[in-house]
């Protein structure tokens, strides 16, 4: 069926075409056509944002806590600009989403026109591809190929630059069926002599681990059941990326927890010692890797990617399957169930025992005594009391994040939302929202610090406006705690800029965007509060006072290997060499 | 560790073509890129090298079929082998480039360039530049009563030797195209 129609309903019309509910937006003289349809339409929800960087993580959060494609409309220039550090936030940790943004009329294009912005020039770099839709006639085109882009093959995000007049003029719609889409298609099954190899490597380990990332998490909740399916027949370790936890279950006795930088001593060690290393959905990052020549010295490594860049771009693999890890977990079991489910038993229960001593050393431990509520004791708290709630957590970035990966244990994929390759302070209170979006029922937590709040706090008024009642949760300790931790170890205890002075009572900040504030700052108290918290039907910014020096620990300092890590204050000293002090 | 495994017959947006990539010695490779003529797409394609710190040494861009809407990039490029992979793998994701290939490994190929010199001189420098100009088949495309512009075509090599000659002998301006490039034969 094709119609005639302006390009301001062939946008929405598109929309409804792709399945969607909510449009993240804000709008402006450049995309005014395209609001006034949605003002004559009831299908589409629009959510007002108050900062376009607010829109476009809330459409992450959407995207992350649904698996579907999350939706932002803005305007031109500003609108556009203030755009772009979400979108490189989606394209590092491969978020599917489609922002649009309204441009200056087509004759008035380089014109140095008012709101004018370079758009696709400036995200060029910052997108999986971009449109500048110069003609009505390409609008349906463009409009149901930005879907496919962002949702297929590695995802990402997309940007259509649709220019007012085009917004205006009058075009043929096209639906999704009726258009051709270009040629993108990347390739979901794996090879099978590689998968073959692998599944021969994993009958021989003697030491294997599964290292898993977003990946898994991106290829829909199928990934993750044949994932679990997979550890618990091979009965092999597993242990998982910051972008990764929820696809193999925290609760899981073959989980090892999270490895990396601020990984577990377990997780770490593993890595280290292993002699199978199995990349699934994973990038090899520098949080993960520490020194390169160091990285897992002993190991065979297979590495299961469906972006053929990611293969030997920092590790140099033995196994490299290009594919959808969907696709390739399904073959690999098929094809080592066929020849038998054989594993190395013998040395599969040596290394197990070999990881409990590492268990042992029990790396989280923190002692919770005194006036003063450490932020562990608080996440441990909050972990206790949320755990039997239909729970999604969204952080903002720094000691507070690492923290919450540590703590807090997830159970399914999609529940876990946190800026993990940008690092992008200011991600979680909108993130929040756009979780509490689509789930309305859920309880959505922004376990945040004071300083990344901030960045986005506007964003409560969304929170208020559109009756989502997140909760957020702000370790305040009135510094930077990640920058003064750093200053600690490697720039002679020079606490330079890194404290929050002046700041907010957040009680009565709360209060003055019209919802509850809680402030907690006794661990006696603490259990109390978090229930209030948890049991208030709407939003609550919850200030829980911390201790103010505590160090996140284990860590792996810069520029030291996998088994170099510091367990804790003790092991600090002189730690971090002139060589590892350039590295961030 | 060992050496990795290659898969025959894998085409150039699969990793199986790797070779091993222990190497640490600079190679030149001559890379062709079919991608959609649409607007931005060469930006696209030197923003990476840009963004991701590659080197370009040659890079010509032409519409090659002009019913498919496609054109072809040839780009010259150095890097480490480990650094060759990344950027075919690379461009390989971006959305408009249809296929990426390497014309230095993937057998026998020949590279042409053409360029305009333009020498001026007088009595036997003008005479000895018109014999060079003979030896190397490049042609007269304009003249003056002190001056010559020569077109050559040829590998860049021979480019860069006539271009060498031609200095002592008045060379004051150069324009290259960069380099073509095609496979042999009808692979």
């Amino acid at each position: 069926m094709t119609r005639q129609m302006t390009g301001a309903k062939m946008v929405v019309q598109a929309l409804k075409d792709q399945g969607v509910d909510t449009v993240f937006g804000y709008p402006g003289g450049a995309v005014l056509p395209i609001y006034d349809e949605i003002f004559q339409q009831n299908g589409i929800r629009h959510i007002l944002v108050r900062h376009e960087q607010g829109a476009v993580h809330m459409a992450e959060g959407y995207a992350r806590a649904t698996g579907k494609v999350g939706v932002c409309l803005v305007t031109s220039g500003p609108g556009a600009t203030n755009a772009v550090t979400g979108l490189t936030d989606a394209l590092m940790d491969s978020i599917p989403i489609v922002v649009l943004t309204g441009q200056v009329p087509t004759f008035m294009i380089g014109s140095d026109a008012f709101q004018e912005a370079d758009t696709v020039g400036i995200t060029r770099s910052c997108t999986k591809h971009n449109w500048l839709v110069k003609d009505t006639e390409d609008l349906p085109h463009v409009m149901h190929e930005a879907f496919h882009v962002a949702a297929s093959g590695r995802p990402g995000p997309v940007l259509v630059d649709i220019p007012k007049d085009v917004q205006f003029a009058t075009g043929t719609y096209a639906a999704p069926k009726e258009v051709k889409l270009a040629h993108y298609a990347p390739k979901v099954k794996g090879d099978m002599e590689a998968i073959t190899e692998l599944v021969e490597a994993i009958e021989q380990a003697k030491r294997p681990v599964f290292y898993t990332g977003g990946g898994v998490i991106n290829s829909g909740t199928g990934a993750s059941q044949l994932l679990r399916e997979l550890v618990d027949a091979t009965g092999f370790p597993i242990t998982s990326t910051l972008m990764g936890l929820g696809a193999y279950p925290a609760s899981g006795d073959k989980w090892l927890g999270m490895l990396g930088m601020h990984g577990l001593y377990e997780a770490n060690m593993a890595m280290h010692d292993c002699d199978l290393l199995i990349n699934i959905g994973a990038r090899f990052d520098d949080r993960i890797t520490g020194r390169i020549d160091a990285f897992s010295p002993k190991s065979k490594k297979a590495h299961i990617d469906i972006d053929p860049s990611s293969i030997n771009k920092v590790i140099r693999v033995d196994i490299p399957i290009v594919g959808d890890v969907g696709h390739v977990l399904e073959d690999m079991l098929k094809v080592w169930k066929a020849r038998g489910r054989k594993t190395n038993k013998e040395a599969l229960a040596k290394w197990w025992a070999q990881i409990e001593k590492w268990r042992a050393v029990d790396c989280l431990k923190f002692k919770q005594d005194g006036p003063t509520i450490k932020p562990q004791y608080a996440l441990q708290r909050l972990e206790a009391l949320t755990k039997g709630h239909d729970r999604y957590i969204t952080t903002e970035v720094g000691q507070h994040q690492m923290w919450a990966a540590q703590f807090l244990g997830f159970e399914d994929p999609n529940r876990w939302m946190t800026s993990g390759g940008l690092g992008t302070m200011g991600y979680g209170l909108p993130a929040s929202i756009g979780v509490q979006v689509a789930h309305p029922d859920a309880l959505v937590i922004n376990v945040a610090g004071e300083a990344s709040w901030l960045m986005n706090m506007q964003e409560m008024g969304t929170a208020i406006q559109f009756r989502a009642p997140v909760k957020q949760f702000i370790l305040n300790n009135e510094r930077l705690g990640m920058v003064r931790q750093w200053q600690e170890l490697l720039h002679g205890e020079r606490y330079s800029h890194s404290w929050s002075e002046a700041l907010p009572d957040f009680v009565k900040l709360a209060e003055a965007f019209g919802c509850k504030g809680i402030k907690c700052d006794d661990p006696a108290d603490l259990d109390d509060a978090i229930m209030e918290m948890i049991n208030y039907d709407g939003p609550v910014i919850f200030d829980c006072l911390v201790e103010k020096h505590e160090n996140c620990f284990p860590m792996i300092p810069s520029g030291k290997a996998h088994n170099e890590m510091l367990l804790g204050e003790a092991d600090t000293q002189g730690v971090i060499d002139a060589k590892g002090s350039v590295l961030v | 560790m060992s050496p990795l495994h290659i898969k025959k017959g894998s085409n150039s947006h699969s990793a199986y073509n790797l070779r091993p990539t222990f190497s640490d010695v600079q190679e030149k490779h001559t890379l062709a890129v079919l991608v959609d003529n649409e607007a931005g797409v060469l930006a696209r394609v030197i923003g990476l090298f840009s963004a991701r710190g590659y080197n370009i040494e040659s890079l010509t861009v032409a519409e090659v079929d002009h019913v498919g809407g496609l054109s072809r990039i040839t780009v010259v490029t150095t890097g480490t082998p480990q650094v060759i992979e990344q950027i075919k793998a690379q461009l390989g994701r971006i959305v408009p480039v249809h296929d990426v290939h390497d014309l230095t490994v993937e057998g026998p190929s020949v590279e042409r360039e053409l360029a305009l010199l333009k020498v001026a001189g007088e009595g036997e420098k003008r005479v000895e530049a018109l014999r060079l100009a003979d030896i190397f088949r490049a042609n007269v495309v304009d003249s003056t009563l002190h001056s010559f512009v020569f077109e050559i075509t040829g590998t860049p090599e021979k480019i860069d030797a006539f271009a060498d000659l031609m200095r002592p002998l008045g060379l004051l301006e150069v324009a290259r195209t960069g380099v073509a490039a095609l496979s042999r034969g009808t692979a």
